[in-house]
């Protein structure tokens, strides 16, 4: 762990720096990569949609002896209808069946009930009408559309409307993602999958929402110096924060762990597995993206402006003549300071604002 | 932006003490007063205690029909009806704008309660034309073909023809019809009944028109006919199909039970609707000791019809004289006309017992609902299962927890009781509130909303983590902890309102578009959001402020995850290539 820990420093003073900008177009082909490969996967195998959303039943009994095969015979005799039977960690069985009506499930629970001989108030039922599932995924639907205008528009306000882009591209990055890795393994997809689908917004953003801030901050006064390209900035603005969101995944993810291997191991399905199972695989997706899409498109979209674009220009003709006369002179690159760390060429040492020390009335000697 | 939130920050150094005081006093008098209240655990949902619940979507008939208000009287009248038939603590409640959930607690008797709320429900009078006992009474002749042209009920000798069969099946059961549901309609206002004879001779002439048109229906009158003889309607299976498909003007067929007699009944075109039954309740009769009561009031176009159709009817002789309540098909009463009632109130008597006539009346005033409601999904969990998967999450919510105590332990010692003290203040804080927020606004805590306070865990932990970072951060440029801690938390504060305003923002959405288990979690998201901010504000730095006076922690001890040389701080005061990349000199 104290190993992070120094990392985190070695970071922060800019020993080590992982050049996510400069190798934004890999980052973009893996990306399109797997969006495609999600794409052709939903296209292809289809989503595994659960019993909400094409209506059915779902039965869970208590612990019994009756076994999977059976349960089967059973609930087909009684339904008329294919059932897929679960045991569960815990000895009861899990008893799925598809198409069927809410009006028949009384008198099937109660034949399962006669089968297994045990009292129909045992069994737990979950019956859902055909049209239920279409209501949920339109709502589903309407709020994400919602957030992500709501959203937009608040990055807009609080940042710009190049990171608000840059931030919904990455969002739908990860729903696609996340989407696309359920219908290549075939999960289901249950109401609990959904509200794990919707609760990466929130995180996706939250993540990417951090780096933007210190984005937003070290590029205050970005205009005014020649010696960093908004890109080299924003590759620092990643890497400032790069222990923060490694840290921040990594306990995002625990107690998601936990309620996955708890949900999965202890009662083999249900809502609490569905939602953590979406979610893990969500927030692993938005913790990629708020690294290597967000932060490097808002990138690529700011060096278009043209105040940016002449920057770059600064930067570079002052590099070049660096690196001319560092070759000529043999001597250190031009730099205001003295400079001790091993400071590779693009990349800025630390986190500072432009604000800070300044009139403190510290005899530093070159402070104004 | 520095200098307001500088000088804040000076003050919140200043008084640090006072700020977790007011946090410190917040939290005991919150839990106080939860247990004051006797709330001492959240309200579980039905998913965790055991219990059903059921989500009915409304379906309008006419477009516009499904509107707040509407949704509303149906709510009311389901929660009436629900808890009505002693189904206690049933919770009915719309969600979104054309769902209404009920939620039965375990214990109940939900079968029943589903059956209630779950039915459609349609309410028509419509007269009867033949009635009588079936299963153990079937051996009585089917009523011959002229009540067939009776569906124009006044024709006096298709009445006649068709009582003398009846008669002997309603008179062989006398009593029950005393003793049941409503056997007499009487006019509430006692209206003098002189304007009977005009409202006779106006309605005779509206039930002629089927009469005419008898040929033409005969085949369908004798098909009924058939449908009828053969109904037995102490058959199940017969009962729910009897009057299946019947549009409002059709002849059709119902049953009906009385006193645990299943009566079969032909019935003529719905004379008055169910929609247009203003009010209906229950009352008990003081004056006369008639016992309980009925009373019904229609609004202007129903009491039309119905002084109209009561007219008509008390001419005719037992069963003619009665018109059947049927609610989906099902006659529900089936009360006789003594006299025309106009005015628009009526009242139907007999012998009731107080819940007959409480349910005689919810459904009276049900039936005056002008939507029709869908089962969407029943969810029925037994309190064994519901209390595996309570388990299961608490163990999930432990594990994960521990989980990241280890994690924070580990990365940064000391630090560490910082973020789990606030954990625990964020922990006891979401409990209390949600345990005062069930009974205050009916907040139930079910599985998803379980999962959204364990994902929580992971949001109010980012918290620390950014600050923590943050000052770490200051550390590194070589500063003392006091300073840094106080410097990190501006910039700190920001990223920290920022990001759990997008995640706030989330869950307010979710909350006010979604339906169903996705509130839950959209709730405790965001209510556990909020909590972050203030434990983070109120709570932890505060906590930091003092910590930062402590030596432990400010001499840079190896165990506090503050020592400035593992975090590789710079020695202090070289201040070298204090240069951000806004600081050269070419600025």
């Amino acid at each position: 762990m104290s190993k992070l820990g120094n990392l985190g420093a070695r970071l922060h003073r800019g020993e080590i720096s992982y050049d996510f900008i400069g190798h934004r177009k890999l980052w973009y082909g893996i990306s399109i990569l797997i969006t495609i490969t999600a794409i052709l996967g939903l296209a292809v195998r289809g989503l595994n949609m659960g019993i909400d959303f094409q209506g059915g039943a779902v039965f869970t009994t208590e612990k019994t002896s009756v076994s999977v095969s059976q349960a089967e015979d059973y609930a087909k005799e009684a339904s008329g209808h294919d059932a897929v039977v679960q045991k569960l960690g815990n000895g009861t069985l899990r008893i799925q069946i598809a198409g069927m009506d809410t009006k028949q499930s009384d008198e099937i629970k109660n034949d399962l009930a006669k089968d297994f001989k045990v009292d129909p108030e045992t069994i737990a039922a979950d019956l859902v009408g055909p049209s239920w599932g279409d209501q949920i995924a339109n709502k589903a639907w309407q709020g994400l559309a919602i957030f992500m205008v709501l959203v937009v528009i608040y990055l807009a306000i609080a940042f710009e409307w190049r990171m608000a882009i840059a931030a919904l591209v990455a969002l739908i990055h990860d729903i696609t993602i996340t989407v696309g890795i359920y219908a290549l393994v075939g999960f289901e997809v249950t109401p609990g999958t959904v509200i794990g689908l919707l609760t990466i917004l929130g995180y996706s953003l939250y993540d990417t929402v951090v780096v933007f801030d210190s984005l937003k901050e070290q590029t205050k006064d970005i205009t005014k110096q020649n010696r960093w390209t908004y890109s080299d900035i924003a590759n620092r603005s990643i890497n400032s924060t790069l222990v923060r969101s490694i840290n921040t995944t990594v306990v995002a993810l625990l107690p998601v762990a936990g309620l996955l291997f708890i949900g999965g191991g202890f009662l083999g399905a249900g809502t609490l597995n569905d939602i953590s199972l979406s979610l893990f695989v969500g927030l692993a997706a938005g913790a990629y993206s708020s690294i290597f899409i967000a932060t490097p498109l808002v990138a690529d979209l700011k060096e278009r402006e043209p105040a940016m674009k002449a920057l770059r220009k600064r930067v570079l003709a002052k590099r070049a003549q660096a690196s001319v006369e560092e070759e000529t002179a043999d001597a250190r690159p031009v730099s205001d300071e003295p400079d001790d760390d091993a400071t590779p060429a693009v990349v800025g040492p630390r986190t500072q604002p432009a604000s800070r020390g300044r009139g403190r009335g510290r005899p530093s000697g070159k402070r104004r | 932006m520095a200098a307001p939130k500088r000088g804040r920050s000076a003050s919140a150094q200043s008084k640090p003490g006072r700020t977790l005081a007011l946090i410190l006093i917040a939290i005991v008098a919150l839990t106080g007063g939860m247990f004051l209240s006797g709330h001492t655990t959240p309200r579980l949902g039905i998913d965790l205690a055991g219990g059903t619940s059921i989500t009915l979507e409304a379906k309008a008939d006419q477009g516009s029909a499904i509107n707040k208000a509407n949704m509303d009287t149906a709510v009311d009248i389901m929660n009436r009806r629900v808890n009505g038939l002693g189904v206690s603590e049933a919770e009915v409640q719309t969600q979104g704008d054309r769902n209404i959930i009920v939620n039965i607690p375990k214990g109940t008797n939900s079968k029943e309660a589903r059956d209630q709320v779950g039915t459609t429900a349609k309410l028509y009078f419509r007269p009867v034309l033949a009635q009588e006992a079936t299963g153990s009474a079937a051996a009585t002749s089917p009523s011959p073909s002229a009540s067939g042209s009776s569906t124009a009920s006044p024709s006096p000798s298709a009445s006649k023809s068709g009582s003398t069969g009846e008669k002997a099946t309603s008179s062989s059961s006398p009593s029950a019809s005393a003793t049941s549901q409503g056997r007499a309609v009487t006019d509430a206002l006692k209206v003098d009944s002189t304007p009977s004879a005009s409202a006779s001779a106006s309605s005779s002439a509206s039930p002629s028109a089927p009469a005419t048109g008898g040929t033409d229906t005969s085949s369908s009158e004798a098909k009924l006919q058939a449908q009828y003889a053969a109904l037995d309607c102490s058959k199940k299976a017969q009962r729910t199909t009897a009057g299946e498909g019947a549009k409002p003007a059709d002849t059709t067929l119902g049953c009906g039970e009385i006193s645990g007699v299943w009566y079969k009944y032909l019935l003529g075109p719905a004379a008055v609707d169910g929609t247009e039954v203003k009010k209906a309740q229950a009352v008990f009769d003081t004056q006369t000791a008639a016992g309980w009561q009925v009373t019904m009031t229609f609004n202007g176009k129903g009491s039309k019809k119905f002084a109209d159709i009561t007219a008509q009817l008390a001419k005719n002789t037992q069963p003619q004289n009665e018109f059947g309540i049927v609610l989906d098909g099902e006659v529900v009463s089936s009360p006789y006309v003594s006299s025309s009632i106009t005015g628009g109130n009526a009242q139907i008597s007999g012998s009731f017992t107080q819940d007959e006539a409480q349910n005689l009346a919810n459904m009276l005033s049900y039936g005056a609902l002008p939507l029709s409601f869908q089962e969407q999904s029943v969810t029925t969990v037994t309190a064994a299962l519901g209390g595996d998967q309570l388990h299961a999450g608490l163990l999930a919510g432990a594990i994960g927890l521990l989980l990241v105590v280890i994690y924070l332990v580990a990365y940064y010692r000391g630090l560490s009781l910082v973020a789990m003290a606030s954990l625990l203040v964020s922990g006891i804080l979401t409990y209390v509130l949600m345990a005062l927020l069930g009974p205050a606004i009916g907040f139930a805590l079910n599985l998803p909303a379980v999962c959204g306070a364990i994902v929580a865990i992971g949001i109010t932990a980012d918290s620390f983590i950014v600050y923590f970072e943050r000052i770490r951060d200051e550390i590194r440029e070589g500063r003392s902890l006091r300073p840094a801690v106080e410097r990190a938390w501006p910039r700190a504060r920001r990223t920290i309102l920022v990001s759990d305003f997008v995640s706030f923002l989330a869950a307010a959405v979710l909350f006010t578009v979604t339906v169903g288990k996705v509130q839950g979690f959209a709730f405790t998201l965001g209510l556990t959001t909020v909590l972050d901010v203030v434990v983070v504000f109120f709570f932890t730095k505060p906590l930091m402020t003092l910590l930062a006076r402590r030596k432990f922690f400010a001499s840079g001890s190896k165990w506090s995850g503050l020592d400035p040389k593992s975090l590789g701080a710079k020695p202090p005061l070289r201040r070298t290539r204090r240069s951000g990349p806004v600081e050269t000199k070419e600025a």
